[in-house]
């Protein structure tokens, strides 16, 4: 009984917390409810007994993924709504409901045929981290390998992008020396 | 799932808000009698003997004083900022063993709300939630200080994470559990088995992360003091200003068990006096904060940065190596 009141209770804080990042014009509103919302999803893993994915949702979602967001956020004023602008609400909606439609029979389609079949079933001997451990080093090793390597190029090219000047330090240099940097600068693309 | 149980751990919940609570409280006590006498004051002297009641003086102070927001800051937003400070620092105790299991009355009681076997991570992740306060504060608060401090301090937790987890990584893999009870129930045998005299790089640099992630001195740029304003909580007032504080203590208290129990051996064999040592631990951790806050001044947020990722950040990765190298061989 338990299981249901707390699977009902946060599939309702989640939908909750989703429709408000999608609704409204406020940033801070939407960043705040999109990690709360990401916060309720860990609560499935947790009813499920599936701890570790739990904890690591709430750690990469809302503790780095939801943080990048909010960096971002930290260049505009929040204080102010955002003003969308809507060419062609039509399109919006159809897409929308496409999409809805879609991942509603994507997640139907294999309980109606009876074919749902856990392929790795919780084993009560180990625990629940060395069971994932177990899968992604025999079964997943290539996808959990190429995303390793997909990963390190991302980040070497984060600082081979930002990297340019590192090595001057912009409060230790005397005053000209900062303004003569600023010519050498190139304007950058996109700009305004 | 019996009543029993539901009970037991809602007493539970209730007895660690409120212990904890008035050790936040009681800190900011300490805090002022430790650096009062570092620094040949007193410190709070008149309310109660010893000034011991100044913590209710302040309480009450909190409690009364005018609830003021501003003009144009996003009202709710700025409401709840204090509040997942403070309750991420609360939530994070759930998992936290305070106490090794003891008998009243014939009925067992776990001092721990929920023994999940995912302990360790569990507490990092919820304390790395508590980066929204500061940075939902600042960003709500209407005010270019709040926010520049939110940005850093933001900036600081995310960077400093990744020390927390790397350097915790080698003793996991000695351990081979995430569980902060199989974490204890190793290093059971005594003071030589404690894990930080196989790991003690890892054990410096997690202690060094804990001041980034408690935003305490010599990290406390959270709230530069040589900006004559308190960061991100310039703008709040009253009990919401006391809610950053608690929390703040709170994860001070917290950080300090996990310390201790990761890697100075917890409550050993869970007789009264492992418990007695546990509590001994932790009151040395916290002193720490409070001594390195008289001792020493807070870097620049460059030098924290290039401490971060240019000094700890190799060292931690280099140990985490080292340590598989030998457990392998």
């Amino acid at each position: 009984m338990f299981e249901a009141i707390a699977f009902y209770l946060f599939a309702a804080l989640t939908i909750v917390m989703f429709t408000i990042t999608v609704m409204t014009s406020q940033a801070l509103y939407a960043i705040t409810a999109m990690a709360a919302g990401m916060i309720f999803i860990s609560a499935f893993f947790f009813i499920l007994g599936a701890d570790f994915l739990g904890a690591i949702q709430i750690i990469v979602y809302t503790g780095a993924v939801m943080a990048l967001y909010a960096f971002g956020m930290m260049f505009f004023d929040t204080t102010r709504n955002v003003v969308e602008k809507r060419t062609n609400p039509q399109i919006v909606f159809v897409l929308g409901v496409l999409a809805a439609v879609m991942v509603v029979a994507i997640f139907v389609a294999p309980i109606v045929s009876n074919n749902i079949q856990a392929l790795y079933p919780i084993d009560a001997a180990i625990g629940n981290t060395q069971a994932i451990g177990m899968v992604l080093f025999t079964k997943y090793l290539v996808p959990f390998e190429l995303a390793a390597v997909m990963l390190l190029v991302a980040m070497i090219g984060g600082i081979v992008l930002a990297g340019k000047k590192m090595d001057k330090s912009l409060t230790l240099m005397a005053e000209e020396d900062i303004g003569s940097m600023d010519d050498s600068i190139e304007p950058q693309a996109g700009g305004h | 799932m019996d009543v029993a149980f539901i009970i037991e751990t809602i007493a539970k919940i209730v007895v660690i808000l409120l212990i904890f609570s008035a050790l936040a409280g009681l800190g900011t006590y300490f805090e002022r009698k430790v650096l009062a006498f570092m620094q040949r004051r007193l410190g709070p002297m008149h309310v109660g003997p010893f000034g011991l009641l100044q913590v209710a003086a302040d309480g009450i102070k909190l409690f009364t004083k005018e609830d003021i927001i501003p003009q144009n800051v996003v009202k709710p937003i700025f409401k709840i900022a204090p509040v997942i400070t403070a309750a991420t620092a609360f939530m994070a105790a759930a998992a936290i063993p305070f106490w090794p299991q003891f008998t009243v009355m014939g009925y067992t009681v776990h001092p721990i709300v929920a023994d999940i076997n995912v302990g360790i991570l569990y507490v990092l992740g919820v304390m790395a939630i508590g980066l929204y306060g500061p940075l939902l504060g600042g960003m709500a608060s209407a005010n270019k200080w709040s926010l520049i401090s939110a940005a850093r301090s933001a900036a600081i937790f995310i960077s400093y994470e990744v020390i927390t987890g790397l350097s915790l990584l080698a003793p996991l893999m000695m351990v081979g559990s995430l569980s902060l009870v199989d974490i204890n129930n190793y290093q059971v045998g005594g003071i030589t088995h404690w894990i930080v005299w196989s790991q003690p790089v890892a054990f410096v640099l997690f202690w060094i992360a804990a001041f980034a992630e408690t935003g305490r001195t010599p990290f406390h740029l959270v709230a530069n003091d040589h900006e004559i304003i308190d960061g991100f909580g310039t703008e709040y007032s009253g009990m919401r200003w006391g809610l950053f504080f608690i929390g703040e203590y709170a994860n001070m208290f917290f950080i300090s068990f996990v310390i201790a129990i990761v890697f100075l051996g917890g409550f050993g064999d869970g007789t009264f006096a492992g418990a007695f040592q546990l509590i001994l631990k932790v009151a040395f951790f916290f002193f720490f904060f409070l001594w390195t806050r008289a001792a020493w001044p807070d870097v620049r947020p460059d030098q924290l940065m290039w401490l971060c990722w240019k000094v700890l950040m190799p060292i931690a990765v280099l140990n985490v190596v080292v340590t598989g190298i030998v457990m392998m061989f």
